[in-house]
């Protein structure tokens, strides 16, 4: 295993370095169980969030975990700074160099953003969320969501639900499920699972066929109205079509298949109110291990500013 | 090169379990737990706990990873893989004896008392280790030591123990 000093994307990584930020997650899972939630791991070590896009969820999940490690936290938040004003991308790193953070965690609607960050920083540069392009940090808790409750991901079958097209999370999640091998498939309306993207994965059209497969994940991703231009389909319709209704619910508890969302959930699009309380949901956990498989991959990285110059 | 052969060991192991019963008798009232520091002093901890069920002195197990809390690990790119730390009580209020292999320079021991403090406040804190070597770098002396070793060789320390290695040794 080679130090590496960034986390782009899961094809950028060899699979030594996929188990090593697996198996130390469960590590790190166990420090939420301590009196003391904190390891002094990133003591005196300056992590910043650079968000370009808005986000709850992601950007507390690092803080927690930076915050858990011991990690002094800076939030650059774009509506308060100077990229409204029309800063470029590259004054921005030369201010954060200035700053001498130690790790950058970066989401920004372009792909490849945060490459570019990586490339002219010394600092450890984590991609939040390109585009549609990779979302790791997402893939890496879901494969330690579904080895903790199965044991291994090796042989399970996951089945992805909804807007592949537009989804970094269908990117990564299923790369690192195939590297650790998972067989995936992909399940969504038609113009939103093109044929061309993400080869080597079967494509349903519909639920009989999806359960005819007999997957053990159901893995809903959530419609993204923000991503597209207009909207392809009503709500309504799309519930009914590939949504888990009431209808759904029963025959999926029936053959104790598990639920798992990256969030924030769409209530009545993805899912329907009684599946939030569905007992096989891992949603909840995947919130939870989230902030352990985001720790694990800070401690993971070597940032290059020992000598900052 | 000195060995120390698995008969002397199990003679010192036997030693070791009375002092800590002697230990426990002064002070009944306090629980005992025997905290190995992974990844031998785990399976020191384990016998000791054995030899002591048959002097009737009950102690707790636990284990504890302390990598975490070492202070050279921003020094190390490649970091090293974590443990699980095994502690399925309150250490609040007991009497914890902190159990590793080797003591050398004390950094290790450092890290294992930052550490314990984080799972809870216990009344009272011991170190005891199968072999004691000279060069310490910090405030820090065992209360106990099966053997002190001198350190004339330039490998330092080994310790096997049957459990994980070939066979109960200490080479120095």
């Amino acid at each position: 295993m080679k130090p590496i000093k960034d986390l782009l994307t899961i094809g950028a990584l060899s699979d030594a370095d996929i188990l090593s930020i697996l198996d130390n997650a469960i590590a790190m899972k166990e420090i939420f169980t301590k009196s003391v939630k904190k390891v002094p791991v990133l003591k005196g070590k300056s992590v910043l969030t650079l968000f370009y896009e808005p986000s709850t969820r992601t950007r507390s999940s690092f803080e927690v975990a930076a915050d858990r490690l011991s990690a002094d936290i800076t939030t650059f938040s774009v509506s308060t700074s100077s990229v409204v004003k029309g800063e470029s991308v590259q004054d921005t790193i030369d201010t954060l160099m200035s700053m001498k953070m130690d790790y950058i965690i970066v989401r920004h609607k372009n792909s490849g953003i945060p490459g570019i960050i990586a490339k002219h920083s010394k600092a450890a540069v984590i991609n939040a969320g390109d585009g549609s392009h990779a979302h790791p940090s997402q893939a890496f808790l879901d494969a330690f969501t579904i080895r903790e409750k199965f044991g291994e991901v090796a042989g399970k079958r996951i089945i992805i639900i909804g807007d592949i097209l537009h989804s970094r999370v269908a990117r990564s999640t299923s790369l690192i499920l195939k590297r650790l091998g998972a067989e995936v498939a992909y399940m969504g309306p038609g113009p939103l699972v093109p044929p061309t993207a993400h080869t080597g994965i079967t494509r349903f059209t519909n639920w009989e066929q999806a359960f005819a497969w007999q997957p053990d994940v159901l893995y809903m991703l959530r419609v993204q109205n923000e991503r597209m231009d207009a909207p392809f389909f009503p709500a309504g319709d799309y519930h009914k079509a590939f949504g888990v209704t009431t209808e759904r619910l029963e025959r999926i508890a029936g053959e104790n298949l598990v639920i798992m969302h990256p969030g924030p959930v769409n209530r009545g699009v993805e899912l329907c109110d009684e599946a939030m309380d569905y007992s096989n949901s891992l949603i909840n956990t995947q919130v939870e291990n989230g902030i352990a498989a985001r720790m694990s991959i800070l401690y993971h990285l070597s940032p290059q500013t020992k000598n900052h110059d | 090169m000195v060995h120390i052969r698995e008969q002397a060991i199990d003679q010192a192991m036997d030693d070791w379990a009375s002092f800590i019963a002697q230990g426990a008798k002064q002070d009944p009232s306090t629980p005992i737990a025997l905290v190995g520091l992974i990844s031998h002093g785990d399976i020191l901890a384990q016998r000791l706990i054995k030899r002591l069920a048959e002097q009737n002195c009950q102690a707790r197990y636990g284990a504890l990873d302390i990598t975490l809390y070492r202070d050279d690990l921003s020094m190390q790119s490649i970091k090293p893989a974590l443990r699980s730390t095994y502690l399925p009580f309150s250490t609040d209020g007991m009497k914890l004896i902190l159990i590793d292999d080797v003591v050398y320079t004390g950094r290790t021991i450092r890290a294992a008392l930052n550490a314990i403090f984080d799972y809870g406040r216990p009344a009272k804190v011991e170190l005891h280790c199968l072999a004691e070597r000279q060069g310490r770098e910090l405030p820090i002396q065992p209360n106990f030591s099966a053997f002190r070793v001198t350190d004339e060789g330039a490998d330092g320390v080994t310790v096997q123990l049957s459990e994980i290695d070939e066979q109960d040794s200490i080479s120095y």
